[in-house]
């Protein structure tokens, strides 16, 4: 019974925020139903912007398998998109050290591992923080976020700014060589979303079927009993949020690699957050990351054809994410209520 | 002097909107509830009141307009956190990045539009006061709100019987549910007028500090008003101190800046965040066990040092209260 | 104020608190309810106080039906709780509990009022005194000025009695005196019989959730009380405490000195023999807790040294096994089942689980859980909770260290637990806990340690010991002869 009521949550959820974001669409006079069929369609027209969706969808698989593994842990990662723009930053500076004749292979690899440890050591800072000294992951992380934000315009704006003009349109673009190969004529790469599904079927694994995994859980959910039990819950904590901060900082990578070939200064772009909310409407049900990821990533890549189309803003997407995220949450806690009686 | 006169009153002057975000935000966890959603409420507020001064042509409707957004988006959060019982982190989350998306869908036909601004005004008389004149007296009806409201909240909160309540129901909610308060109504009464406040903040932004409107005006701010009330251990002053502390950081960094540094703006930007952290989790860290155990073994004046910087968090702080159990 | 209550019932799912009860409250006396724990008196009084709503049944304050449900109700029509744990806010001083609550009409300012009521009964508080730095007895008396002040004529005092020195309940008990004699209600609420001999105008006793007998106008004699209490059972009887045979030690405290943020104490030198049952007697908040933490291992003392079976202790160990008081923040996970706790017990790389489930279905038949493997904790009854965290308890535990071991628990399944205890402590392993309820500590021990005024007695003999000796001792009284 209480499944089967609960099932039906998605469905009014999904109701209530076209209703609403038709509402927001029918206020600055937009055609609601030619809105929502380029948001939901627009990126699937042609093998391009099929493409770009992909590439929105493979960094969002990351920090949205990793945020799954910090919300088992009962940390709100709120740092991810400082986490993954350090894991760009050091990638960038392991690629800068490429001249002509290099192994590129070793080379993405190493800027892959070195992103990764980059934004694990970053949430690090939050887990350790919080661990022993108490202060909400919440701050500490968003505060980091300005932080690596920083250092990334410093490196772009100071020491590796482009030869002539430092602008922010980021560094000097990577040698071609090093650039990931791309399927025919789009820009997506085969290894971006191979890494990123990779990545999701380890953190599966690990949280369903390992007792780390269930170590994990325990801590998240009472750090004292879970520690009275003889779990060492403190070292499980923070040993997620590493993993967290390492599936962003490796998203980060990939974003050099593969998306920009340049180091930009606002690397993250908002995809960290939108992992966050992925990761909120999921509710710690693991199977449905990818199926939203994908969702998601279609909204946000259709949502650039509305300027040009539409004249309507492309932020549209992020309204209704917004209302999809606060339906799906207000319909659970509805639906569960009316079960208790 | 005269110099640093005038770098002071600008001190006040820039300090003010993200003065009266921290006590709004101050009001509603005093009384136990987080509203996470400041970042986005001040844009989305601060993007309707300058769309309704725009239209209207009146400085007043925009503050007005303002305030009843942020009172709404505080009540929504209310219903979620409240009476439905949910992660009050979660929910507010959602609504920041909610409500920044619809700031700048919304605001779409403002950006770069010259609209009307709070006029300044000197309180005559006491404008002739030399040093205080110029320091607090010459600015504008928003700053001088914001001056009074310090010292105005303090009291509320710490003298009144209605504030004493509202604290009470953010320690321990069903102590005053037995003494026969309506926690809900008292938190949610909080809630709606500390989001009221973070609206007129949005506004103080777009009408007076930061005039107009562009994507994401002034968007950051709201996070650092949550770490401000952290840092300010949920006390008025401690928190207006906080505020001017950050103002000046940032205003010292742009001096370096323009003092040719070769160091850019945006670095030296991220410096308060640095000290915001590096502040918290010095504080935090001294309400740990280990370094409460270590106070006992000092003398009484280092320790009443010590209790005095580590005040700490109400006590029913984000927690739901069921009058049922 | 005359309070009739008529057919009251309450139940909570299955459970049914209250049955079918009818029972007056005379103006100007002081009532006794007796019963023993889980006898529904609790549900009663907060019914009364507001805090649940009857499922069926009246109340009428002198004659006229009145409609409760919540507590503000209750205030108005002059009903007043003072809790077991009081329900004030530690942050507060002493004042200002007072002034934080509805204002009803024609209510005298709060800080003179208090001066009089202060005098007036006895009581040597500070009205800028922060509630957190006092203790349970005094924050009892601010609770009771409190309703003073509010006007309230009814006074409801919930076990009041745990965890208060000998003084301070002689101060209470003439102050409840002095509230009646001015024609107030007082309902006294105990599982104490001695307390309503000594205070009660009247006794009223509870057992299941039902009324037995009627009201009766005291003195009463004792056995007509205890079977009206117990029914045929009669008084629970126990296994006989002072019968298992030391053997060895386990730990060695030399010079010891432990604090935490409230409380520093020591140098405390002792050792703990194996294979018994040793009590933990104080009032709450003496360092019983401190104490038991740095048995545990949790904490580290401030200097000296404690040696567990023959090794310097410095951390948790796999042997020594701490169950606390508090099941659902520190004892369990909530939301975690049974096959997923013995799985966090007995570690594998993989969580298979196959091997767990069938050991948590033997758990469960073993200790008698009324669960299923897959039932996430937190929806089992606080017995169970208790039953399944001692289940939990490896067989090579040396020491189980316990807080309040039956706290909220019903006759029943406390017993279970101490014949669980018991069993383990006959196959060899030491218990350790402590507890507010006396005749606990008394009933269960072989031997007992004092803590009163920062320091910890010698180890007690257990047989040599009254619950009277012991309430003396925890409140200071010929605490000297036996410190150490």
């Amino acid at each position: 019974m209480n499944t089967i009521r609960l099932a039906r949550a998605p469905l009014y959820a999904i109701i209530v925020s076209i209703l609403l974001t038709t509402v927001v669409l029918t206020t600055t006079n937009a055609d609601p139903v030619a809105a929502f069929t380029v948001l939901f369609s627009g990126a699937l027209t042609t093998p391009s912007r099929l493409a770009d969706m992909i590439m929105l969808a493979s960094p969002l698989l990351l920090c949205a398998a990793g945020l799954s593994i910090s919300f088992a842990a009962g940390q709100y990662n709120l740092g991810i998109e400082g986490q993954m723009t350090v894991g760009g930053v050091a990638a960038m500076a392991v690629l800068r050290l490429y001249t002509e004749g290099d192994s590129v292979v070793l080379l993405w690899l190493g800027a892959m591992c070195v992103g990764t440890v980059a934004g694990a050591c970053w949430a690090g800072i939050v887990a350790i923080l919080k661990q022993y000294a108490r202060v909400s992951e919440i701050f500490v992380g968003l505060g980091l976020n300005f932080v690596a934000l920083g250092i990334s315009l410093y490196m772009v704006f100071g020491p590796w700014k482009r030869p002539g003009v430092a602008s922010m349109s980021g560094t000097e673009p990577l040698a071609d060589s090093l650039w990931l190969p791309v399927l025919g004529n789009t820009r997506a790469t085969v290894v971006t979303p191979l890494i990123a599904i990779g990545v999701l079927a380890l953190v599966w694994w690990f949280l369903r079927a390992t007792q780390w995994g269930l170590e994990v859980r325990a801590s998240g959910l009472s750090q004292a009993a879970s520690q009275r039990l003889g779990v060492p819950a403190i070292r499980r904590t923070i040993q997620a949020m590493l993993v967290c901060g390492g599936a962003a900082g490796i998203a980060g990578a990939l974003q050099v690699l593969g998306v920009y070939h340049a180091l930009v200064p606002n690397l993250a772009s908002g995809i960290g957050f939108m992992g966050l909310l992925v990761a909120l409407l999921i509710n710690a049900d693991i199977r449905f990351v990818a199926p939203l990821v994908v969702l998601f990533a279609v909204l946000t890549s259709g949502s650039i054809q509305l300027p040009l189309s539409l004249s309507i803003d492309s932020s549209v997407s992020g309204v209704f994410q917004g209302f999809l995220v606060l339906a799906m949450i207000v319909a659970r806690a509805l639906l569960a209520r009316k079960e208790r009686g | 002097m005269d110099k640093l006169i005038l770098d002071i009153a600008a001190l006040i002057a820039m300090s003010t909107p993200l003065l009266l975000a921290t006590l709004g935000i101050l009001i509603g966890e005093r009384a136990g509830v987080i509203n996470l959603s400041v970042d986005g409420s001040l844009l989305l507020a601060g993007m309707v009141g300058f769309g309704v001064a725009f239209t209207t042509q009146s400085v007043i409707y925009g503050f007005f307009a303002a305030a009843l957004v942020g009172a709404t988006v505080a009540l929504l959060i209310g219903y979620l956190g409240i009476t439905l019982r949910l992660s009050q982190t979660a929910v507010g989350f959602v609504f920041a990045l909610l409500c920044t998306d619809l700031s700048s869908f919304l605001g779409n036909p403002y950006v770069q539009q010259s609209g009307p601004a709070v006029p300044a005004w000197a309180i005559p008389i006491l404008t002739d006061i030399p040093l205080l004149g110029p320091i607090l007296f010459r600015h504008d009806v928003v700053i001088y709100a914001g001056l009074v409201l310090i010292p105005l909240i303090a009291w509320f909160l710490e003298r009144s019987r209605p504030g004493l309540i509202v604290r009470g129901v953010g320690e321990r909610p069903e102590a005053l549910y037995a003494r026969g308060i309506d926690v809900v109504r008292v938190r949610y009464a909080a809630v709606i007028v500390g989001g009221a406040l973070i609206g007129l903040a949005g506004a103080a932004y777009t009408l007076d500090l930061k005039q107009g409107w562009t994507y994401r005006h002034m968007a950051g701010t709201g996070w650092i008003a949550l770490a401000i009330v952290i840092f300010g251990a949920w006390k008025s002053y401690r928190i207006a101190f906080g505020c001017y502390l950050y103002a000046a950081l940032q205003t010292v960094a742009s001096r370096m800046q323009v003092n040719d540094w070769e160091i850019p703006t945006q670095v030296l930007q991220v410096s308060p965040f640095v000290v915001m952290i590096v502040v918290l989790a010095v504080v935090n860290s001294l309400s740990t066990p280990t370094v409460q155990a270590w106070l006992q073994t000092v003398p009484a004046p280092v320790r009443r040092l010590f209790t005095y910087v580590t005040s700490p968090a109400p006590a029913s702080l984000g927690k739901p209260f069921d009058p049922a159990g | 104020m005359h309070i009739s209550i008529r057919n009251l019932r309450k139940a909570f799912g299955p459970v049914v608190a209250n049955n079918d009860i009818s029972v007056d409250f005379a103006a100007g006396q002081i009532h006794g309810i007796l019963g023993e724990n889980g006898a529904g008196k609790s549900t009663l009084m907060k019914i009364l106080a507001g805090m649940y709503s009857a499922d069926r049944g009246d109340i009428a304050i002198d004659g006229r039906i009145v409609l409760l449900g919540a507590p503000k109700r209750a205030l108005q029509v002059g009903i007043g709780m003072v809790g077991q744990d009081p329900l004030d806010i530690p942050v507060f001083t002493i004042l200002e509990n007072i002034s934080a609550g509805i204002r009803l009409a024609g209510q005298i300012p709060v800080a003179e009022s208090f001066d009089h009521w202060n005098s007036v009964l006895g009581f040597e508080l500070d009205p800028r005194a922060h509630i957190g730095h006092i203790t349970v007895g005094q924050r009892q008396q601010v609770e009771i000025i409190r309703l003073l002040i509010t006007g309230s004529q009814l006074f409801i005092l919930d076990e009041p009695t745990t965890g208060i020195t000998a003084a301070q309940i002689d101060a209470l008990f003439v102050a409840l005196r002095t509230i009646a004699n001015a024609g107030k209600t007082v309902l006294f609420v105990t599982h104490k019989l001695d307390e309503v001999a000594t205070l009660c105008d009247t006794v009223s006793v509870l057992r299941g959730g039902i009324l037995v007998g009627e009201q009766a106008q005291m003195p009463v004699p004792r056995e007509q009380i205890l079977q009206a209490m117990f029914g045929e059972r009669n008084a629970l009887i126990a296994t006989q405490s002072g019968q298992h045979h030391p053997n060895g030690t386990v730990w060695k405290l030399t010079d010891v000195f432990m604090h935490d943020a409230q409380i520093a104490f020591g140098p405390i030198t002792t050792t703990i023999a194996a294979g018994q049952i040793v009590g933990l007697a104080g009032l709450e908040g003496s360092g019983q807790t401190l104490f038991l933490r740095h048995l545990a291992g949790m904490q580290l003392p401030h200097s000296g040294s404690i040696v567990f079976a023959d090794t310097p202790l410095r951390a948790p160990r796999y042997d020594n096994v701490f169950l606390p008081a508090d099941r659902l923040h520190e004892g369990i996970i909530p939301s975690m089942n049974l096959v997923e706790h013995v799985q966090l017990l007995h570690r594998h790389l993989l969580a298979t689980g196959q091997t767990s489930r069938e050991k948590a279905i033997q758990l469960i038949a073993d200790y008698n859980i009324k669960a299923t493997p897959d039932m996430p904790l937190q929806l089992l009854s606080g017995g169970n909770q208790q039953r399944a965290m001692l289940a939990l308890i490896p067989d090579t535990a040396r020491v189980i260290l316990l807080e309040h071991p039956t706290r909220g628990l019903d006759a029943y399944s406390a017993e279970a637990i101490w014949q669980r205890l018991q069993e383990r402590c006959a196959r060899g392993a030491t218990v350790v806990f402590f507890s507010a309820d006396l005749e606990e500590v008394i009933r269960y021990s072989d031997a007992v340690l004092v803590f009163f005024g920062g320091s910890v007695s010698r180890v007690l003999d257990c047989d040599a010991l009254s619950e009277q000796a012991l309430a003396r001792l925890i409140g200071g009284v010929g605490f000297a002869e036996v410190a150490q």
